[in-house]
């Protein structure tokens, strides 16, 4: 069974921030976690674009305050891939 | 490469599972399934986590690597600390400020020369070879550490369109020059290597290495896509760098070297050849040939009945490898790993030197698992892809050839003649006389310091002090006349051994001091060990010394230089937790054995 969007999300999240996947939450954010920096929302874009193979745009890199923004994101620029 | 429906989760979990139960050389295993399957930003952050995790309980070597650049280069070093972490090596990345790189390698007070790095690589785009002279002198000034240089990359398209293929005075050709002059200025220094970064992109497709909205908007010119691939490049230079290469490739035959299985397609029904299917094991056939050529030793592994795979290897007309290619065979029913340590015995490296070529995962698994020092090259599904993964794999790349490693492969087909003769030969003197040695002992010069700094690199078991000199160290202890540096060379009734020796002698007053001494596998046990002894004794008396000493430090792998001293009548000086350390009379000189005719060539400085 494939992993949803969210989950896959999560487990990046998770790997890059040094995290346990139960830590990550819909809200969690810059503010919260310690080591989710600017070298590492870089990493976090990159990862995402390569686990999902799709580009961001720079305004909606901006626009990823959340990991729930996050996933959002991903699962509206994936669903409209299809 | 990558499958958008694996199961990530369970792999991590039993990763987990294996480090949590002391089961490190599993996890590492599975580590490297891992990271094949995601080779990105968020797999680099998981396998060094676990990494550093095990770090006390597995063999890593430290490593220190300086990037200096005119790009955003951030998000690589994650990824290039977990490619070298299941190389084997614990590296520290320390990644200079942005865009200041002339700077950084013009200020011996900084930051980057603080870090004291093994190597620099310079990951610039835009620099003229002027300007790169003007820093290269600074580095190599204050710095032994080896540079990988990129070379410029040649536009997507270029700013004048179609115009510039047909005007003499071209964006290309200003391209082209500024790389010519980068390499002949690499040449020019010594340790310093060119990086072709206009190759690497081309072999990618410049139009998808590049990721015009990452580098408008964070100054990183490569897309998340091909990461990956600039790590692997890098890794191409810092495995012979930092001797993490095979000097043997073991192969597999039935499915690897041809398809189908010999014992039951006969001669007839394996495929190979020039044509489809059987040009694609000519393919690795050639690759093959490519490494054998670069001095690296092959070696047959394969559950077979000789006879059968005999005939294939001697007589099968699509073979492109001979049985005189390979430096040793073991074609039995066997397991594999213990046919692996036997060839490693016979051919006088150790299993950490072998890599491993096998179709059946089954028994790479297995080689893993059991001989974790061997590097066991991971084929993919399709035998016409086995020759890249060959090609790409980073442990058979040398920065350097010398004579010695192009004739490497002849010397052990010799060396098996030899041995025959030594079986026909009664006794051991008889033996010795019967090679006809020539040993010729000169001061090192600048032709021969390459090879002379790589066998201090290399050479294991008869090495007194085992002490690494690069190319750079070599030449300045050269320089310094607290030194004398020899090297040995050795001919024998078969073949020209070439420079198979080094002696680094600290001179000064009346007491001399063996710094290192070392003697290639390829001539131990024929005592040219003592030949050499009796020529440097003779220079350093005649120079006005009256003792030489000598410390014994042992390793791992030194045992068979261990009784060099106390054979040739040193006595012994200290003992303590690091080695022994010996002196010599020399006002007793030490006999040449009789069998071998010495010769001493040149005089120093």
């Amino acid at each position: 069974m494939p992993a949803t969007i969210t989950e896959r999300v999560r487990v990046i999240a998770a790997d890059l921030f040094h995290l346990a996947p139960e830590r990550i939450t819909e809200q969690s954010s810059p503010e919260l976690i310690e080591a989710w920096d600017s070298v590492q929302h870089l990493n976090l874009i990159l990862a995402l674009e390569s686990e999902f193979k799709l580009q961001f745009e720079p305004e909606e890199i901006d626009l990823m305050k959340t990991i729930g923004d996050v996933s959002a994101l991903v699962t509206a620029k994936v669903g409209h891939r299809r | 490469m990558k499958d958008a429906g694996r199961k990530p989760v369970p792999l991590r979990e039993q990763i987990d599972r294996l480090i949590a139960a002391g089961s490190y050389q599993a996890a590492v295993c599975d580590l490297a399934d891992f990271w094949r399957s995601d080779p990105g930003p968020a797999g680099a952050a998981f396998v060094n986590s676990r990494f550093e995790q095990m770090r006390d309980k597995l063999p890593l070597d430290p490593w220190r690597v300086a990037i200096l650049r005119s790009f955003t280069v951030e998000p690589l070093a994650p990824l290039l600390r977990a490619e070298a972490f299941l190389a084997g090596i614990e590296l520290a990345v320390h990644v200079g400020e942005f865009n200041a790189w002339a700077q950084e390698l013009l200020d011996p007070t900084g930051a980057v020369y603080r870090f004291a790095p093994d190597a620099v690589i310079l990951a610039v785009h835009d620099c003229e070879p002027g300007q790169m002279r003007a820093c290269l002198d600074v580095l190599r000034r204050h710095s032994s550490a080896h540079v990988i240089l990129h070379t410029r990359e040649a536009a997507v398209v270029p700013r004048r369109g179609i115009l510039d293929a047909q005007i003499e005075v071209s964006e290309w050709a200003a391209q082209q020059k500024a790389n010519a002059g980068l390499r002949a200025l690499a040449r020019e220094y010594r340790g310093v290597y060119v990086l072709d970064y206009d190759a690497l992109a081309a072999r990618h497709g410049r139009q998808g290495w590049h990721d015009e909205r990452k580098w408008l908007t964070a100054r990183m010119p490569i897309s998340a896509a091909h990461l990956p691939d600039m790590v692997r490049e890098w890794m191409r230079f810092i495995h012979p760098l930092a001797g993490k290469v095979a000097k043997a490739v073991v192969v597999d035959l039935d499915n690897t070297l041809w398809g189908g299985a010999i014992g039951e397609d006969g001669m007839a029904g394996i495929q190979l050849g020039s044509e489809y299917p059987g040009a694609a094991y000519q393919a690795v056939q050639r690759a093959l040939l490519d490494f054998h050529e670069r001095g690296i030793l092959l070696a047959v592994c394969s559950k077979n009945n000789e006879v059968d795979a005999m005939e294939a290897l001697e007589r099968h007309p699509g073979m492109l490898l001979k049985p005189g290619h390979f430096a040793a065979l073991r074609i039995n029913w066997e397991e594999k790993p213990p046919n692996l340590l036997e060839i490693a015995a016979e051919l006088n490296i150790s299993a950490n030197a072998l890599a491993f070529v096998d179709d059946n995962p089954v028994e790479r698994r297995q080689v893993r698992m059991q001989l974790p020092e061997v590097t066991v090259v991971e084929l993919p599904q399709n035998p016409m892809d086995y020759a890249q993964a060959l090609r790409d794999c980073p442990v058979f790349e040398r920065l350097t050839l010398s004579a010695e490693d192009m004739q490497r492969g002849r010397y052990y087909a010799d060396e098996r003649e030899r041995r025959r003769l030594e079986q026909r030969t009664g006794s051991l003197e008889e033996f010795y006389r019967s090679l006809q040695q020539e040993v010729e002992i000169t001061p090192m010069n600048a032709m021969t310091l390459g090879r002379a700094a790589q066998l201090t690199q290399k050479t294991n078991q008869f090495n007194l002090t085992t002490r690494r000199y690069s190319e750079q160290e070599m030449a300045a202890i050269s320089r310094s006349p607290c030194y004398r540096v020899y090297v040995l060379r050795v001919k024998d009734r078969f073949a020209d051994n070439g420079l198979v020796g080094v002696a680094i002698l600290q001179c000064g007053g009346e007491a001399w001091e063996i710094d290192t001494f070392l003697i290639s596998c390829r001539v131990v046990g024929r005592t040219v060990e003592t030949a050499f002894l009796s020529g440097l004794t003779g220079q350093a008396r005649q120079a006005g010394a009256r003792k030489l000493e000598g410390w014994f430090l042992p390793t791992a792998k030194n045992a068979p230089s261990k009784d060099f001293y106390p054979r040739h009548h040193f006595q012994l000086v200290e003992t303590i937790d690091k080695g022994s350390r010996w002196a010599l009379d020399l006002a007793i000189p030490v006999a040449c054995p009789p069998w071998i005719r010495l010769n001493y060539a040149g005089n120093h400085h």
